[in-house]
């Protein structure tokens, strides 16, 4: 198939970026959109042309590098997959495809469609985690867990990080991300003695950071490649209207 | 305002959806009260019971935390809606479309428009009961301002029975989003009943629309 | 003359590493902050050690290649993690899972690892559950386990179809922890560029700044390599797209022993090949084994018509059917090790029975399965697998059977380590998929997660210190040394050379080559004339490359290309000491099958005698050819047998 991509270049952090149409013949349906990149790649490589600079690593959906805005969709135009996964039968022949990085002022342009996402890292670091130290813990199986509670924590723990919550959301909001983690530990008993101060500390960290408010458009879980429900957006703000309540005085 | 931006998001959302919930009580008496008229030529039952609303003294008292609860939503809903601008410094050049729920897309506009029609709202009806000159009426139960003629008389022209409806209509969509999406900011979430949250959100703003909208319908059409 | 020792403590098996702890040299508190450790890599292996490190009270320094350490390739990884846990109460215990991994490996692996290896896979499951990772439970709120190939008991812990990546972001999380703490310090987007040998000692690593371009140096007291492997050297494979070997390289290029770089491991249920500008391959989980049947038809005809799509293999009758892998090894049936499933597909296929357009392929039928237990089952088991699978190739699972194929998958291959993880350059430790490690000539499936964590959490912290504790006295480095500007120095040339060059061809062209070279020569199966023919197709590949490769860019700016470059650079190289190992190697085992060694009905035949060692290569100066070590493997505490899986 032959297809124009419209895709945004941007030589760096500071450069001024500009659309740019490129014409690619002879694709397969077979291909992976990514590989589709490639080709456009290599014949800019034979061309002297400088290659379209994209996030990619793991292609099979679950490292979360990959981080396409491809016609107004985050990952495209399929349901449940990242950019890796979709494949060039979802679209036509002769279409024009827009290809724009994601959008947000915490996740800067770096070039072309690459963005900085360390934003996530450092909401991470300010709590997503159990504090517990490597060694001396008790058998594993010394807490039963209602298999209900476990399979809820996995849904929420399938969030790989990619960013594609924030690319949907009007608002650039990363509600669904930052639930997700607190969430997934809410759930489970080794988590909940932290429950009160990661909520606190991971949310601070997000508003500080310069997310977007979450309205509740739920365009983040149509897009999430995993499929992630806003039902864990509602479990956080429970837990932070809990947690703000009953936290003592600083 | 200093304070206002300190709030974490979540706060926020949780203030801006209790205050909501809070004037979607407002909006019922309002919608109780406004019915009186069609069901009372006389307009009897309307002018006490706006009379009663006027002169209660716990009712009085209560006029001033709805307008505080009108002003916190209307600032936070600003403030927010501000952040979230910044939050996208460069637009997308193809505009999304995933919203699960449509009308959350154009709640600072359907909330903008709303506040427009609350101040014309405000100015014909409030302003003039409050400190302009109304007609009295007399009634075997007593003797009230003719609040209701005023309504009738604003219902007869057309041009400000569509700009009314269209206003209402326009709250309805708020409306519509705000229920369902208070509950979700409180963290009342649950498998069984949000569904039933949802559904009675949409009715109750379908009830409230329908109820507000027949009172210029019928009175212009009568 | 370096000397290869492998500093087994001494004792029986199963009190060795008990007696190590209790005799190691350990670091103070207060002395541990003067330490600086560097960690190269943030999958299992280098989050695990980097986080415990921290704890610990090191100064650590982490990089990773990614923008965030949690995209290492560890995430991949479905299947699951053993452990010796014996929850399922079927008869597990530590000796099992140790014995099952060195016959799994066949006979090339050292006992006393592989033992500590198991010793540790408990305390793996136990650390994990603390830090939140939601392992899949039964109704009772318990572990639940599933059996895995190699095994006859149920070991495998597991997380839906995403093991890896929880346990990835376990590690990852614990790694945050120390990140927000301050204890290690994290560099994203860096890609190793040399490591700097100062004394006879690793001190320091040179690195390139992605974003930037910039050339970095950074030194401290330690450097463990936990980057990975190198199955890329194959340009098609299951790993990820930067997954390279240039680190371990690099290390190798200045002085650690690379061992047995030939062993390879080929996964037996991937995705076949599709289209020419395939970049990768997508592994379906080997669990997907436990209830689907391999199947492939009998007669050539039906195969045949098959390929032209004139017969649908739901239309073959049963009879017509060949289920090869429990029609050869009936006890182990469809749960053969990946070695000897992915051998036997191609054996079949060769043999003019494979399916799919290419005739790549074999049947992986669910259609029993899901009579038996019920569609709701499989899905609950497999949806997101099948879900993936139809993703990709646009056909239901649920209705017609999958087609696979094998692809590479791992490299048991790797920096040569002794007892303590440490190489031949002191200093310089590989963990994970980097160091030639524990899984001999072939890993046994839900192995590889739990050997990087066991390294990271468990293993590293206490030998790391061991190195350690002489070194108190040492004050920290300073970048300054001669040691450092060499290495920058020849750094820089290198990237100069690359991007002067400005031939014809792009830097994927010459990977594609040098993979089909590998997969043809290289391969499942390989013999000496192949071997000694992808010698000399390397070296005339790699000569080329120097003269005619096109990298486009410049150095001090994101330039996906010359990072390519770099790597393919080292694959050129790693290749050649592929094929050379895989030539001396005169004997089949594991994943190494040798054309002229195998048993009349066509399996693996060992050599004991005379191949019963580790080979460790050492490089001795550019196109020259590297010297051979060797490293004996005595086994005192088990015997050994020619694999089994009848």
């Amino acid at each position: 198939m032959d297809l124009t991509l419209r895709i945004w270049r941007q030589a760096s952090a500071d450069a001024k970026g500009k659309f740019v149409n490129y014409q690619v013949k002879g694709i397969s349906e077979e291909a992976s959109f990514l590989e589709m990149l490639d080709v456009l790649n290599e014949s800019l490589v034979m061309k002297n042309e400088e290659p379209v600079a994209f996030d990619h690593d793991c292609r099979e959906g679950i490292c979360g590098a990959c981080s396409l805005y491809i016609n107004g969709r985050p990952h495209g135009p399929d349901k449940g997959i990242t950019t890796c996964q979709m494949h060039m039968r979802n679209f036509k022949n002769g279409e024009t495809i827009v290809i724009e990085p994601w959008r947000a002022k915490p996740f800067p342009v770096i070039k072309d469609l690459m963005v900085d996402r360390s934003a996530f890292d450092e909401i991470i670091q300010a709590g997503g985690f159990i504090s517990v130290r490597t060694g001396g813990i008790p058998d594993a199986n010394a807490i039963p867990i209602p298999k209900l509670n476990a399979d809820l924590a996995m849904d929420a723990a399938a969030c790989i990080g990619c960013g594609a919550c924030v690319a949907a959301c009007k608002n650039a909001s990363a509600m669904l991300f930052v639930a997700a983690k607190v969430s997934q530990f809410a759930l489970l008993p080794q988590g909940r003695l932290e429950a009160s101060e990661r909520v606190r500390n991971m949310v601070g960290k997000m508003d500080e950071l310069g997310f977007g408010n979450c309205t509740n458009t739920y365009a983040c879980e149509a897009e999430c490649p995993k499929e992630i429900s806003v039902t864990h957006i509602a479990r956080m703000n429970r837990e932070y209207l809990v947690a703000k309540v009953t936290a003592p005085k600083e | 305002m200093g304070k206002t931006l300190q709030y974490s998001s979540i706060t926020k959302k949780i203030i801006m959806s209790l205050a909501g919930l809070f004037l979607t009580s407002f909006l019922v008496v309002h919608l109780i009260i406004n019915l009186l008229i069609l069901f009372d030529d006389s307009r009897e039952l309307f002018n006490q019971a706006a009379h009663f609303m006027a002169t209660n003294p716990l009712i009085q008292i209560f006029q001033w935390v709805l307008f505080a609860g009108f002003i916190i939503h209307i600032i936070f809903g600003v403030v927010l809606q501000i952040q979230n601008w910044l939050a996208r410094p460069v637009r997308y050049e193809k505009k999304g479309s995933s919203e699960q729920s449509y009308f959350s897309k154009f709640m600072i506009h359907t909330g903008a428009i709303v506040l427009i029609f609350l101040v014309i709202h405000f100015v014909n009806f409030f302003v003039k009961a409050k400190f302009g000159h109304i007609e009295s009426i007399s009634y075997a139960s007593g003797t009230y301002e003719d609040l209701g003629w005023l309504i009738v008389e604003l219902f007869k022209d057309g041009a400000y029975v569509v700009f009314y409806v269209v206003a209402i209509l326009l709250l309805g969509f708020h409306l519509d989003h705000g229920f369902q999406s208070a509950f979700q900011s409180l963290g009342l979430q649950h498998s069984r009943y949000t569904p039933f949250i949802k559904l009675a959100g949409t009715l109750f703003s379908a009830l409230i629309t329908l109820g507000f909208i027949a009172i210029p319908l019928v009175i212009y059409f009568s | 003359m370096v000397k290869l020792e492998a500093k087994v403590p001494k004792g029986p098996l199963a009190e060795k590493w008990t007696n190590y702890k209790a005799h190691q040299n350990l670091v103070n508190p207060s002395n541990k902050r003067k330490l600086d450790i560097i960690v190269v890599g943030t999958g299992l292996a280098g989050a695990s050690a980097a986080a415990s490190f921290g704890e610990l009270g090191f100064n650590v320094k982490v990089f990773c290649i990614h923008d965030s350490p949690r995209r290492a390739h560890s995430i991949a990884a479905q299947g699951g993690i053993n452990a010796a846990k014996n929850y399922p109460n079927d008869g597990d215990s530590i000796y099992r899972l140790f014995y099952d991994t060195i016959k799994g490996g066949d006979y090339r692996a050292r006992e006393s690892n592989v033992y500590r290896l198991a010793e540790v896979s408990n305390n793996i499951i136990d650390q994990c559950v603390a830090q939140g990772v939601p392992f899949a439970r039964e109704y009772g709120g318990l572990l639940d386990n599933r059996s895995f190939g190699g095994a006859q008991v149920s070991r495998t812990f597991y997380a839906r179809g995403q093991t890896g990546q929880q346990l990835l972001l376990g590690a990852y999380s614990a790694l945050s922890k120390e990140v927000g703490k301050g204890s290690v310090q994290l560099y994203t987007r860096r890609d190793l560029m040399d490591i700097v040998v100062v004394d006879g000692r690793a001190r320091g690593v040179i690195m390139r700044d992605i974003i930037s371009g910039k050339i970095e140096k950074y030194a401290a007291h330690a450097v463990v390599l936990a980057t990975g492997g190198y199955g890329n050297v194959f340009f098609l494979s299951t790993n990820a797209m930067a997954s390279n070997g240039s680190a371990i390289w690099k290390a190798y290029r200045k002085g650690a022993f690379f061992g047995n770089p030939s062993f390879t491991q080929i996964h037996p249920t991937c995705i076949p090949v599709h289209g020419d500008y395939q970049s990768k391959l997508t592994l379906m989980s080997e669990s997907l084994r436990n209830d689907g049947r391999i199947w492939v038809p009998k007669s050539l005809e039906d195969a045949e018509k098959i390929r032209k799509g004139q017969l649908k293999p739901v239309q073959l009758p049963e009879e017509a059917r060949d289920y090869y892998l429990e029609r050869r090894y009936p006890a182990f049936g469809n749960l053969v090790p990946r070695d000897v499933a992915s051998r036997a597909a191609k054996e079949r296929c060769d043999a003019g029975h494979g399916v799919g357009s290419t005739g790549l392929a074999v049947y992986l039928d669910f259609a029993d399965s899901i009579k038996r237990l019920g569609k709701h089952v499989i899905e609950a088991r497999y949806g997101n697998l099948f879900q993936m699978y139809e993703k990709i190739t646009d056909e239901n699972p649920y209705e017609t059977p999958m087609m696979i194929y094998p692809a590479v998958h791992y490299t048991m291959g790797g920096i040569w380590v002794d007892y303590e993880l440490q190489t031949t350059i002191p200093g310089l430790f590989a963990a994970g998929e980097a160091n030639f490690s524990d899984h001999g000539a072939n890993r046994l499936g839900a192995s590889a997660l739990m050997q990087g964590l066991s390294d990271g959490y468990f293993v590293l912290p206490y030998t790391m210190q061991n190195y350690l504790a002489d070194q108190i006295g040492v004050p920290r480095f300073k970048t300054d040394a001669p040691e450092f500007e060499q290495a920058e120095k020849e750094t820089r040339e290198r990237i100069n050379k690359l991007l002067s060059i400005n031939g014809s061809s792009t830097v994927d062209t010459y990977h594609r080559k040098l993979g089909f070279i590998m997969w043809d020569y290289v391969g499942m199966a390989r013999n000496k004339e192949g071997l000694q023919k992808a010698i000399a197709m390397i070296q005339e590949l790699r000569a080329d490359f120097w003269k005619n490769v096109k990298v486009t860019g410049t150095s001090e700016q994101v330039n996906p290309e010359l990072e390519k470059a770099l790597r393919v650079a080292d694959f050129l190289e790693l290749g050649e000491l592929m094929a050379r190992d895989a030539l001396i190697r005169e004997e089949s085992c594991g994943g190494h099958f040798r054309e002229e060694y195998q048993t009349p009905e066509g399996e693996a035949l060992r050599n004991d005698t005379e191949f019963n060692f580790v080979a460790a290569w050492e490089f001795t100066g550019e196109n020259k050819e590297p010297a051979l070590h060797k490293e004996p493997l005595v086994f005192e505490f088990i015997e050994v047998k020619q694999r089994n899986y009848k």
